[in-house]
């Protein structure tokens, strides 16, 4: 614009002065001033803000740090008793990690802690290579390493042997060359069982957890595209299953899992008290899941639908080729949100006496070695701050995909 | 695709016509079901009768047996039947729930709104709370509150002498206060408290019809005040004070009379409650947020004033956006008022689903009572809040 306007009238020779900037708008005293003080009540909240502050950081700062215990045992805590009592959570940190589970056998876990983290991480890193094999290896075979490492693998060698033993006297079964095939990694494996029994602390809430959701995302789909059918008695069944599950609370599920469910099976067959409330947990979380799925194909557009139907694709293939990959893509924080509930309702075990994190703290607290008035408040303490990172990280992750998904839509 | 009758018939045709092959897939699982539920019941029948389990309601009608901390409304002592003990049970929930949700919703519009704040220091403050208290597991809140902070408060006998009269007192016992006892006169007051309910409701209307004609305003909140507040108070003092408070006294060991919470009320309600709040507050700064800047600029454009334009442009928007995440807090809350089970406040859960469950050892019909029960409350929520969204809902062409 300057230059349709050329004046030769007045020339400046050199650069004129930078003006100052105006009056107090960059700088700390012009912030606070904007942010702080903007206002006779904005003052005022300011000050009331800074007293609710004043009287609970510094308190629970010095609590947590400053005026903590660190080192020494119990008599340290039992001296000065006005800070938290780390040395409580030290002295016990293996079992809040792997509960009752065998000393000489806790190798498996950390291994599959490592495998565990390695293939979060790389899940959650978005420009990663191969990531479609990694889910599924995460998501099916995992579970099953997983599995047979944490309970061991000379039970089930021994059954397979049973059973070899009881069908050649029989004159031989079509099972057997598959009973043979699976009897050779497990029996390579060859590792002690542990029962679920020993299993705790941290190691149940994952494994709770874990199994929870990955149980839970294909029968949250199944029920989700049950509840769109169009028919009408599989649509009925998928919305009773869904409405019914998400209008109890998770102690009553629990409380079924582990009352009831002995009575739904035939008298003689028997499950295991940790499995019940797994199948339990995943039964709950895939009702939320389902809800989930469904508004993520709520959200694809229809034109995708009738897209993929006029190229002729049947109806599994337009699922599993069209809609679910975009579906699922938009609700991944929803999942990521459901996880987290879903983590954080793991504690509920300890109500049905399962030593969880929560629950081995718990139960830590009550030892009269340990007697000492500020060991329950480290006990809450160490499990709040463990959840919180796990939860908080999480929640952030779910929040950056979301913004991501979301930037067409900013204003 | 319609047109299947052309092609060779058989098994394949009807695989062909996607109605057919629909009705086979229901059939099928229809067919499923029917065997699961069928084995279910028998498994359930056969296993009861080998466990010596007595079946049906009757129990319902013997003694209970148990003495219950807090029974609200109703007289129940250890004579009362489990009938009785269902009802507890219902009505200590269904307090909880209540006062649960109305103060989770108090304070989650507060600090939601203090979230978007222009204040740097109370919105940091507001997103603090929410980030700590939302990612703490909930037992784990309720368990802090109870036995870290009411628990380890002093005992009445530490505090009080005996003999001493206590109007107000925070501990080990609960929250005690003195117990108001209406006299002659407070029938009058109560009826003028109805009054000015009634009257305010007459002003609102009467206010909007004039808004509506003239364009004039009328100081609608602060006449409530006065006919809601005063008018009972100065009533009140006409009456000459007709209220006594009868505080609580100190026996040799604990304090007797007086309006007790116990710690347990206290604990359950002050974690959900937080709890809650900082999922609802998301929710209102979600909503609040999702008003389109347009609509706030447009209303100080027309010389609105800013909470005029808060109350009356931003929040009635916001509000489409807010109450249904909100009614799942709510139903999450109620839910969630089952983990009175971990610290033995005597919800329906607790007592009836544990206690009496464990003395009568009848799970099936117990546990379909309690679920019918959540679940009914759970329809009932959704019902009221449903309404309330249509109510307020965009009305769209």
């Amino acid at each position: 614009m300057a230059s349709q306007h050329q004046q030769t009238g007045v020339v400046n020779a050199g650069d004129l002065p930078d003006l100052p900037a105006p009056i107090r708008t960059e700088g700390a005293v012009a912030w606070m001033r904007d942010n702080l003080f903007k206002g006779v009540w904005n003052t005022l909240l300011t000050f009331v803000g800074l007293a609710l502050l004043l009287y609970t950081i510094p308190p629970a700062l010095n609590w947590l740090i400053f005026n903590a215990n660190w080192t020494g045992g119990a008599d340290a805590c039992r001296v000065n008793p006005d800070g938290a009592c780390w040395p409580f959570v030290t002295t016990r940190w293996e079992q809040f990690l792997y509960g009752f589970y065998e000393k000489s056998e806790r190798w498996r876990i950390n291994i599959l802690l490592v495998i565990l983290s390695i293939g979060i991480i790389w899940l959650a890193i978005e420009k990663m290579p191969l990531k479609k094999y990694m889910a599924i290896f995460m998501l099916f075979i995992f579970p099953v390493i997983a599995f047979f490492m944490m309970f061991g693998t000379e039970a089930y060698v021994k059954d397979i042997d049973k059973a070899l033993a009881l069908s050649a006297a029989d004159g031989g079964s079509i099972f057997d060359p598959i009973r043979r095939l699976l009897r050779v990694p497990l029996a390579a494996a060859n590792l002690k069982t542990v029962e679920t029994s020993q299993w705790g602390g941290f190691t149940l809430t994952l494994v709770i957890a874990l199994s929870g959701i990955v149980a839970s995302l294909p029968l949250g789909v199944l029920l989700a595209l049950g509840r769109r059918s169009k028919m009408k008695i599989i649509s009925l069944l998928s919305t009773i299953f869904i409405e019914f599950w998400r209008g109890i609370p998770l102690v009553a599920v629990l409380f079924m899992a582990t009352i009831m469910f002995p009575l739904f099976l035939p008298p003689g067959a028997n499950f295991d008290q940790l499995m019940r409330a797994v199948i339990g947990v995943a039964l709950f979380a895939s009702a939320y899941m389902a809800e989930v799925v469904r508004g993520g194909l709520q959200a694809i557009p229809k034109g995708q639908y009738e897209g993929a139907m006029a190229l002729g694709l049947p109806y599994s293939k337009m699922m599993r080729l069209i809609i679910m990959p975009q579906a699922l893509k938009v609700v991944i924080p929803g999942i990521v949100n459901t996880f987290i509930g879903l983590f954080k309702d793991t504690t509920l075990v300890l109500i049905i006496a399962l030593f969880d994190l929560l629950g081995i703290v718990q139960a830590s607290i009550a030892d009269p070695n340990w007697s000492i008035k500020s060991v329950p408040y480290t006990g809450y303490a160490f499990v709040a701050i463990v959840f919180w990172i796990c939860c908080y990280s999480m929640a952030r992750y779910s929040r950056y995909i979301e913004d991501k998904l979301h930037t067409g839509h900013k204003r | 695709m319609a047109n299947n009758s052309s092609s060779p018939g058989g098994l394949a045709a009807i695989w062909r016509d996607p109605d057919k092959r629909a009705f086979l897939y229901q059939v099928i699982v229809v067919g499923l079901l029917i065997w699961l539920v069928g084995s279910i019941i028998s498994n359930t029948a056969q296993n009861m009768e080998s466990r010596g389990l007595a079946s049906g309601f009757g129990f319902l009608k013997t003694n209970a047996g148990f003495g219950i901390i807090t029974t609200p409304f109703l007289n129940y002592s250890e004579e009362s039947s489990y009938g009785m003990v269902f009802l507890v049970g219902l009505i200590n929930t269904i307090i909880m729930a209540f006062v649960g949700c109305i103060l989770a919703l108090i304070l989650g519009f507060i600090v939601g709104i203090a979230r978007l704040s222009n204040n740097w220091l109370i919105q940091k403050t507001a997103t603090s709370f929410i980030e700590l208290f939302r990612n703490i597991p909930l037992l784990l809140q309720i368990l802090f509150w109870y036995s870290a902070v009411l628990k380890p408060l002093p005992g009445p006998r530490s505090l009080y002498e005996a003999g001493q009269k206590v109007f107000f007192s925070i501990n080990n016992r609960g929250v005690i206060f003195a117990e108001p006892v209406g006299q002659a006169g407070m029938t009058t007051v109560w009826w003028s408290l109805l009054a000015g309910v009634i009257l305010t409701l007459l002003v609102r209307w009467w206010a909007k019809q004039r808004q509506v004609k003239t364009g004039k305003q009328f100081p609608v909140f602060l006449t409530a005040l006065a006919l809601i507040i005063v008018l009972p108070l100065v009533v009140y003092f006409a009456k000459g004070s007709p209220m006594d408070f009868v505080p609580a006294e100190m026996s040799r060991f604990a304090l007797k009379g007086g309006v007790t919470i116990i710690p347990e009320f206290v604990a359950l309600l002050l974690a959900l409650v937080v709890y809650t709040a900082a999922f609802i507050a998301e929710i209102v700064r979600a909503g609040i947020q999702s008003v389109s800047h347009g609509q706030t600029e447009a209303a100080s454009a027309l010389g609105v004033k800013p909470n005029h334009r808060m109350r009356l442009v931003v929040i009635p928007q916001a509000m489409r956006v807010i109450v249904p995440p909100l009614t799942s807090q709510f139903l999450n809350l109620t839910k969630n008022s089952s983990l009175a089970t971990a610290i033995a406040y005597p919800d329906l859960f607790s007592v009836f689903a544990g206690t009496t469950l464990n003395q009568t050892g009848q799970a099936v019909e117990i546990m379909a009572m309690t679920l019918a029960v959540y679940l009914t409350l759970s329809l009932l929520t959704s019902a009221f809040m449903n309404w309330y969204n249509s109510r307020i809902k965009l009305v769209e062409r």
